[in-house]
């Protein structure tokens, strides 16, 4: 016997009053667009602290970010060219250092075991080179990129170590350099692996 | 990682080392670890480009890699990490406060760097010191390498792991990347060097720039040539210890500030006692003897014994439970944080209104409230009481319990008490606080970005200022230059400048915030 309660009037399953509105007040306009973005806020936010502390930090800020920007560890994008060359350039040259991940350079200190994995790198690249020398088929280009692989791995293994003792010495030599923003080669052994792992990515399938 | 983390570590990144080193960085955040050749395809950068990018992430401590079966190395981004380079300039200020200049550019060279042998930071700094001292002044090795082998015997800087020195008996290859290994005891060791030697002050011909790009700087011959007598031991900066330092004095502010002096200066001394001894993570510190107490209290205190039996006890019986007695004294970390947590909720909630915050108090300290009892308690009329508990609750600030009545859980026969749930509502206000700081590390490289005409002018013309200066220019000359910029655009940049200022402030504070709440996980 549920009934028709109220035929055609509203009736609440709960007590409507314990909401808030009381019985036949009007309820609040139902919302037809999404809520603006930047919405007023009844209360000021709290005031920012200041004190000799904030300011020095502060400072500290501005300096670490621009000292960050000159540092050989931020890697810039090569600029599009300047449609007018200014004067006032010449003088805002930033001199910043190179820092090279060492490719394969023997390090003094840590010779003993990278001797086997430098001589595996030798015998891979002398295998590279004869395979460019064949045809460029399928079978050669496979080859060479797992020879690739391999050898980027064991590479890996010298980089990571290398990257710290060598960036110690590249630091202190790169300061006399003169800016540029290329380096030519990046391995020193005169291979051409830089080239061929380029020319090599076109094939690749994963 | 959520979306909000990876936004700022994007911008943190790119922030400081640029556009290559960001779209790797965050490639790996996002997908977690990954080996080279994958990253370098799904990146569409050169592999040239990647590995360079690695070097400087791994060089910050900001990936690390591991060696998988099969021989595959695979690279993982510590998010986390990433996110504490908002906290450099707090670490080094810190240091100042504690070690003065020489221990803050310790540990500015160590934060800029990455990782550094010490004999090369102590060559840093000195150079850096011997610029900023008078002529003819130079600042001794000694003295830094002093202050760095304090800030080691604090724990403030460690040695990196290294590769462990095996002796040749593995005839096979060595594997593709070294593991490094630490030993806990050899993390703080110095070695023994001596280092002998004076900061180096650039000469002055050099910067004689007048016109003419620097010459090239003849090599120091001498140095180079000496091989460097700790190559291989790498220190960093000790993060873990800097947030201890930062949890202690928190604490300490917050007993200063529910009691008096005295007692924030015996938690001080209770917490600097057990510094070395607990481990950060600890919920509680040793326990500690009032004798021990006693006796380490700083010279100035010469309270009696008794009056700092009298202290304990106080501290023991406040209900916030800074100092547990006998057993597990300085049951502190824990509760403080909720302490700090619920001030800094308050504080945000002043956003809604004070009654609000007066809300939130009252349900945190009750637990659980029916709206009706809310009324009741806060003395605020029914209406607002219903709006404001309404409004937290779509924030998700407070949360409702059902209890039921009735088996089928009628609406009109339950009860619904509000609750708060301050593990989730702090999770959500440091999703809130990275989005905040997204949006203003944002909003100011938008400002800058509108200026940047501006600026530019404004940084050309001091340039040729300065050039000109060095030439030896006339007052006159000089002048002219400086009117380059007319007062408007002296206006704009005035402004400009005081919106980035209060923007990084806004910053630095935000960071504060998000120090207390992720400590409180």
């Amino acid at each position: 016997m549920a009934g028709n309660k109220g035929r055609g009037r509203a009736a609440y399953t709960f007590n409507i009053e314990a909401v808030g509105f009381s019985k036949g007040e009007k309820l609040p306009d139902v919302v037809l667009k999404p809520p603006p973005l930047f919405p007023d806020t009844d209360y000021k936010p709290v005031p920012l602290k200041t004190g000799e502390g904030e300011e020095y930090m502060l400072a500290l800020k501005q300096e670490l970010r621009e000292t960050m920007k000159r540092m050989p560890y931020f890697i810039e994008t090569p600029e599009e060219r300047q449609d007018i060359e200014r004067y006032s350039k010449r003088y805002m040259k930033v001199y910043k250092e190179e820092w090279i991940p060492a490719g394969p350079k023997p390090k003094k200190a840590k010779d003993a075991g990278k001797g086997t994995s430098l001589t595996n790198t030798a015998d891979v690249l002398k295998k590279i080179e004869e395979l460019e020398k064949r045809d460029d088929g399928e079978k050669s280009d496979e080859e060479n990129e797992d020879k690739e692989g391999s050898k980027e791995k064991s590479k890996e293994g010298d980089d990571d170590d290398d990257d710290d003792a060598a960036e110690q010495e590249e630091y202190d030599e790169e300061e006399q350099e003169e800016e540029n923003d290329y380096i030519n080669s990046y391995f020193e052994d005169g291979d051409d692996f830089g080239a061929d792992s380029d020319d090599n990515m076109d094939e690749a399938t994963y | 990682m959520t979306q909000a983390e990876i936004k700022l570590c994007s911008l943190l990144l790119q922030e400081h080392f640029g556009e290559i080193v960001e779209k790797i960085g965050v490639h790996l955040i996002r997908t977690g670890s990954q080996p080279l050749r994958v990253i370098a395809h799904d990146t569409g950068t050169s592999l040239d480009q990647v590995k360079k990018a690695l070097c400087v992430l791994i060089q910050h401590n900001l990936v690390s890699y591991q060696v998988h079966k099969r021989g595959v190395v695979e690279y993982e981004a510590q998010c986390s990490r990433v996110l504490r380079m908002l906290r450099y300039p707090r670490y080094i200020y810190t240091t100042k406060t504690l070690y003065s200049d020489t221990g803050e550019l310790i540990v500015e060279e160590l934060l800029l760097n990455g990782k550094l042998t010490m004999s090369a930071v102590v060559k840093k700094v000195a150079d850096r010191l011997t610029e900023t001292m008078e002529d003819g002044k130079t600042m001794d090795y000694a003295e830094v390498s002093n202050t760095f082998v304090r800030l080691a015997d604090t724990h403030f800087v460690q040695r990196c792991p290294s590769v462990p020195t095996t002796e040749n008996s593995d005839p096979g290859p060595p594997p593709p990347a070294p593991t490094l290994v630490i030993n806990e005891k050899d993390m703080y060791l110095v070695p023994k060097l001596s280092l002998i030697g004076k900061g180096k002050r650039r000469r002055s011909s050099d910067e004689d720039a007048a016109g003419e790009p620097k010459a090239k700087r003849p090599k120091h011959t001498t140095d180079n040539k000496e091989p460097i007598p700790d190559d291989g031991i790498y220190w960093q900066a000790n993060l873990d210890r800097f947030h201890q330092h930062f949890r202690d004095q928190a604490i300490v502010s917050a007993v200063a500030n529910r009691m008096d002096q005295t007692s924030s200066e015996i938690v001080r001394t209770m917490l600097r006692m057990s510094e070395i001894t607990t481990s950060s993570s600890a919920p509680f510190t040793q326990p500690l003897s009032s004798n021990e107490i006693f006796r380490s209290l700083p010279v100035g205190y010469n309270i009696s014994k008794q009056v700092l039996d009298q202290y304990l006890t106080l501290l023991a019986d406040d209900p916030l439970e800074f100092v547990g007695k006998s057993g597990d004294s300085g049951g502190g970390m824990y509760v403080i944080s909720i302490l700090t947590t619920c001030h800094l909720l308050s504080s945000f909630l002043s956003r809604f209104g004070s009654r609000c915050a007066r809300i939130f108090r009252l349900v945190l300290q009750k637990k659980h409230l029916e709206q009706k009892q809310v009324e009741d308690f806060a003395m605020i009329p029914a209406k607002e009481a219903k709006d404001m508990l309404y409004k937290m609750l779509s924030e998700n600030f407070m949360s409702l319990q059902e209890i039921p009545k009735t088996p089928d859980h009628a609406p009109s026969r339950t009860f619904y008490l509000y609750t708060v749930n301050i593990l989730s509502a702090a999770r959500m206000l440091l999703h809130r606080c990275y989005k905040s700081i997204a949006n203003l590390i944002e909003r100011r490289q938008f400002e800058t970005k509108e200026n940047k005409r501006l600026l530019e002018k404004s940084q050309r013309v001091e340039a040729i200022i300065a050039s000109m200066q060095a030439t030896g220019a006339e007052e006159a000359q000089l002048q002219e230059i400086e009117e380059m910029i007319t007062a408007p655009e002296r206006q704009q940049l005035e402004t400009l400048k005081r919106n980035v200022n209060k923007l990084d402030a806004s910053e630095i504070q935000v960071d504060e915030t998000i120090f207390l709440l992720e400590s409180y996980h």
